[in-house]
């Protein structure tokens, strides 16, 4: 019955990419020196063929458990590796001269980042408590050592250290809400889980005790409020090409975490949480947007912008049902592209010792580059969520998610949130197109990262007439969940 | 195949022309922009010509359909069609257009072919709105155009053009985001499905009809705008180019009317009915209250501005009484103010580029340095005043002809317009065009060029032309009109 072969087929990805791992690993030790861009050149090799082998390991019938079902791999997770796969290749493009330049290029760089990535793949397929909680750790773990990175900044360090302490008391209460789970139901398993609530009363006060638990674990790492403390410090703290990397793909993860553990796990406490979710988005889309008008170093402001979006995510899932997950989906997809396009630009405008972190840096860009600050303007009005841009489209499709289930006022609530929203992100068109340039320093980038930049933020706006593909695609991974 | 895809040729063309416009580049090759925007331009109105001489005038119903699938999962098409009243608005846009691309031509040296690039595309998306039959694709055209328009003020823009600009486009995003929720509620209502004609059968209660009402009325109200939500056009129109002050003035406030037109009247119509004493009120406010206001302008700017909002006051009263006569008088007047406010606010770009001022008592006696000029604009002040003769004229004659077969009070009061507008137009025109030369800059004034005498010339000729000879106008809306009020008298209870 257990064919141990047929469960590491399943698992081939994940193998790969931890062997490759070791194997950069111990490599760079002799490339260093000699050939320095082969563990960068290996790492891409990696992800790339590693998105070959996850598009490639479709089980039959769709959905396929293994490993005593601690792991599962279905339509969702393999939608969610693609992504995540194809974030951080992009990611490492646009980070390696921002790297290089600041001298943080070393092997371990990479091998925390596939570490990183193997924890968030390994997150999307976990269908035991223990999974989730080994593919979290090894992803937080891999983070607050890549936030570290850049030894000598005393707010990277800082930023690590709070970083670290917030995220290992959210691992805590995280464990701990599991536990009094395994108590109220005696398994770990999700599957058991779900069956052994649907025969429980749903105010059971263990069960809605460790629920909480789980969701202020889960709140601490999506970052929403009231659980948002750390954001906007880790962001202007961390180094540019760790946040880019650390604002994408985790949250596609995080999507993944809260399907497999709200979802999947508590369905038939979908009320309770629904309810918890409803008060956190709305702080966090309060809370997001208000203070993100008051910010004037942009990475600060971009961590508020992400605290609002991650209540926009939660919109979808708080609506319970299918049509809303793939909505969530959908919305956290198009948002890690939009966010790595922004980050993506201000590691473009950034060189050896000036980090284009101000607002102020950016005036009167028109001026000294206009199509830089073309793409500018088109990630902001993407993220603000204005035609014809897909960031429209993302919020549309979640707004029509709570429609559905007639969560009107709610829905009035996320629009009058959006448009104190727009303002911000209007502020920095206005400072890039209206304001005098304050220096004439010429831009330069690479070549190849100016073209896939300039592809990425153009792609928020050219997909638009295939977004029905996108979606179709999203939908279907979502009900391929089963 | 060509012949079936007219109107997305009409929104196309400029969009893609606007980009290959955007594609020269730096100021070193303005000429080069200038030429191939102005080619651009003439290029889109010659692609709506074919919507107007193909187009069926016996019949209501929409007209060249486009159907595309887009988005299946929500069940979004992309599908265009016109009717009508759609076809004299995306002729209008075209021809304004045109309009503001000569306009521009000396005006504008800082960023050419940026500036051109805006209006094309802002053209392509307008024509978009016009045509669009599905509610999302209605909204993406609709928002989307904030876009360039922001761009517009906040870069070739007057001192105060940020405030203006940020304000402009808060206060359209605000009302257009509740439009979008009732949107969203009337596809759930009506089986998942954006389609504009599916939105007109379904069956609403009251309470739900007026909810509904009240968020198209934030978002078109805000776009028109009616009294009170019009605090942004002045703000917008002093700070906006003379090109931007002309689009917004002569296409973009008729957006809203055109939403009145489309989503309201037919998707609320008992809303309609039950609430439109209230319209009907806010318009004669806007009609009367806000003219009084243009009398104590110094800005001319804010006078036309002004004078908009208090046309526009015309405009949703016509739509409200729900009569045949003033339906079209509304209409016409939607049209014939396009070409009377483009107008105005052109002659006041050309009085600014040559004195960098808008305020009226820097100028007196301008008559005696530019003849000519005087001509034109006192010609174009006897329109807006609504002279027999004049486009203007129509449009409110038949407004308060159709509104005294309902309510003689009403009418009255409308008919102030007539004397209130009469009196700040005129009074503007005193103080700035007769009198003695006030001081040495108008003194030091030249007279129109050829190319200022082209565009006020062509806009001479389409004013006189509509006031004297309506008929072709009035018979392209007469069966468009017919259905509307046909849509908006079926109770949907």
């Amino acid at each position: 019955m257990n064919n141990i072969f047929a469960d590491i087929q399943l698992a081939i990805p994940e193998i790969f990419v931890f062997s490759m791992a070791c194997v950069i690993l111990l490599l760079d030790r002799f490339t260093h020196e000699r050939m320095p861009k082969a563990s960068f050149l290996l790492t891409q090799l990696t992800l790339l063929v590693t998105f070959y082998l996850v598009t490639i390991t479709v089980p039959e019938g769709g959905s396929a458990k293994a490993f005593n079902d601690m792991f599962v791999l279905d339509g969702m997770a393999t939608l969610s590796k693609q992504a995540i796969l194809s974030l951080t290749f992009v990611v490492l493009i646009y980070s390696y001269s921002y790297i290089t330049e600041r001298k943080m290029y070393r092997g371990e760089y990479f091998v925390l980042i596939l570490n990183a990535v193997l924890g968030m793949i390994v997150l999307t397929s976990a269908s035991h408590f223990l999974t989730i909680y080994i593919g979290l750790e090894l992803l937080s773990l891999s983070l607050y050592t890549l936030v570290a990175m850049n030894r000598d900044s005393d707010l990277a360090t800082e930023a690590a250290m709070k970083y670290f302490v917030l995220g290992a008391l959210a691992s805590g209460m995280l464990l701990y809400g599991m536990s009094m789970i395994y108590g109220a139901t005696g398994s770990l398993d999700i599957e058991t889980i779900r069956s052994a609530i649907q025969g429980m009363e749903s105010d059971d006060a263990m069960l809605i005790l460790g629920l909480v638990f789980i969701i202020v674990g889960v709140g601490f790492k999506l970052g929403v409020v009231p659980f948002h403390m750390w954001v906007p410090d880790i962001y202007q703290g961390a180094p540019t090409s760790v946040v880019l990397f650390l604002g994408t793909a985790p949250k596609v993860a995080a999507f993944a975490f809260i399907m497999r553990l709200l979802v999947d796990g508590f369905q038939g406490l979908a009320v309770s949480w629904s309810d918890m979710l409803t008060i956190i988005a709305v702080l966090s889309m309060a809370t997001g947007n208000l203070l993100a008008i008051v910010q004037t170093n942009l990475k600060r402001m971009l961590a508020y912008s992400t605290i609002s979006h991650m209540g926009y995510f939660l919109l979808g899932i708080l609506s319970a049902n299918p049509n809303g997950y793939s909505a969530s989906l959908f919305y956290i997809i198009i948002y890690s592209f939009t966010s790595l396009a922004a980050f993506g630009l201000i590691i473009m405008m950034s060189r050896a010792g000036f980090e284009a972190e101000e607002i102020s840096d950016y005036k009167g860009l028109n001026k000294r580059h206009p199509w830089f600050a073309f793409l500018v303007a088109l990630v902001m009005f993407s993220m603000a969520g204005i035609p014809p841009t897909i960031g429209f489209f993302a919020k549309l499709s979640v707004i029509q998610a709570l429609m559905d289930v007639e969560m009107y006022w709610l829905a009035v609530v996320a629009i009058l949130f959006a448009v104190i929203g727009a303002y911000y992100y209007l502020r920095i068109v206005k400072t890039v197109y209206f304001d005098k340039p304050e220096t004439n320093e010429p831009i330069s980038a690479r070549f190849g990262m100016q073209f896939v930049l300039s592809v990425n933020a153009l792609a928020l706006i050219l997909i638009i007439p295939w977004i029905g593909i996108i979606m179709d695609v999203v939908s279907n991974a979502i009900s391929a969940m089963g | 195949m060509f012949e079936a895809n007219q109107l997305s040729l009409a929104i196309w063309l400029p969009i893609i022309g606007g980009i290959a416009v955007l594609a020269t580049g730096n100021d070193q090759r303005a000429g080069l922009a200038r030429i191939m925007a102005l080619l651009v331009s003439i290029a889109a109105f010659l692609a709506t010509l074919p919507l107007y001489t193909g187009f069926d005038i016996s019949t209501g119903d929409m007209q060249f359909i486009e159907h595309l699938p887009w988005i299946p999962a929500l069940n979004i098409n992309y599908s265009l069609a016109i009717d009508g009243i759609a076809l004299l608005l995306i002729l209008l846009t075209a021809f304004i257009t045109i309009i503001v691309v000569i306009s521009a031509w000396q005006v504008i040296q800082e960023k050419v072919a940026q500036y051109m690039a805006a209006f094309l595309i802002m053209e392509g998306l307008m024509i978009g709105v016009f045509s669009a039959t599905d509610a999302i694709l209605f909204y993406v055209f609709w928002e989307a155009m904030l876009i360039p328009m922001f761009l517009i003020i906040g870069i070739w823009g007057g001192p105060n053009r940020i405030y203006a600009t940020i304000k402009f486009f808060l206060y359209t995003l605000l009302g257009s985001l509740l439009m979008l929720v009732a949107l969203i509620y009337l596809y759930i209502k009506s089986g998942n499905s954006f389609a504009l004609a599916d939105m007109y059968a379904v069956k609403l209660g009251l309470t739900e009809q007026i909810w509904l009402f009240i968020a198209f009325f934030s978002a078109f109200a805000v776009k028109i705008p009616m009294f009170p939500v019009h605090t942004w056009l002045p703000d917008a129109h002093v700070e906006a180019p003379t090109g931007g002050s002309v689009v917004l003035a002569a296409i973009m406030l008729k957006m809203g009317a055109y939403g009145f037109i489309r989503f309201n009247l037919p998707i609320t119509p008992d809303a309609s009915h039950s609430l439109s004493t209230v319209i009907i009120v806010l318009s004669l406010i806007a009609i009367v209250y806000i003219s009084l206001v243009a009398l104590a302008q110094t800005d001319m700017k804010k006078l036309i501005a002004y004078s908009s909002i208090a046309h526009m006051g015309f405009v949703t009263l016509g739509l409200f009484v729900f009569n045949k006569m003033a339906l079209e008088g509304a209409i016409i007047q939607i049209i014939s103010h396009g070409f009377i406010s483009g107008a105005m606010f052109l002659c006041v770009g050309v009085l600014y580029d040559r004195m960098h001022t808008r305020n009226m008592s820097d100028y007196g006696g301008v008559a005696n340095t530019m003849p000519k000029f005087a001509a034109f604009m006192m010609f174009f002040a006897m329109a807006n005043v609504g002279l027999p003769g004049t486009s203007g004229f129509v449009g409110e004659f038949l407004v308060i002809l159709g509104v005294f077969q309902v309510n003689a009070w009403y009418a009255i009061i409308a008919g102030t317009i007539l004397i209130l507008g009469a009196a700040y137009t005129l009074w503007m025109f005193k103080k700035t065009i007769y009198g003695a030369v006030n001081n040495d800059m108008v003194k030091a004034l030249k007279d129109i060029n050829s190319r200022e005498g082209l565009f006020l010339l062509i806009l001479t000729l389409s004013v006189l032309i509509m006031g004297l000879w309506p008929a072709p106008f009035l018979e392209i809306i007469h069966t468009s009109v017919d259905r509307l009020l046909t849509l908006s008298a079926v109770t949907k209870l």
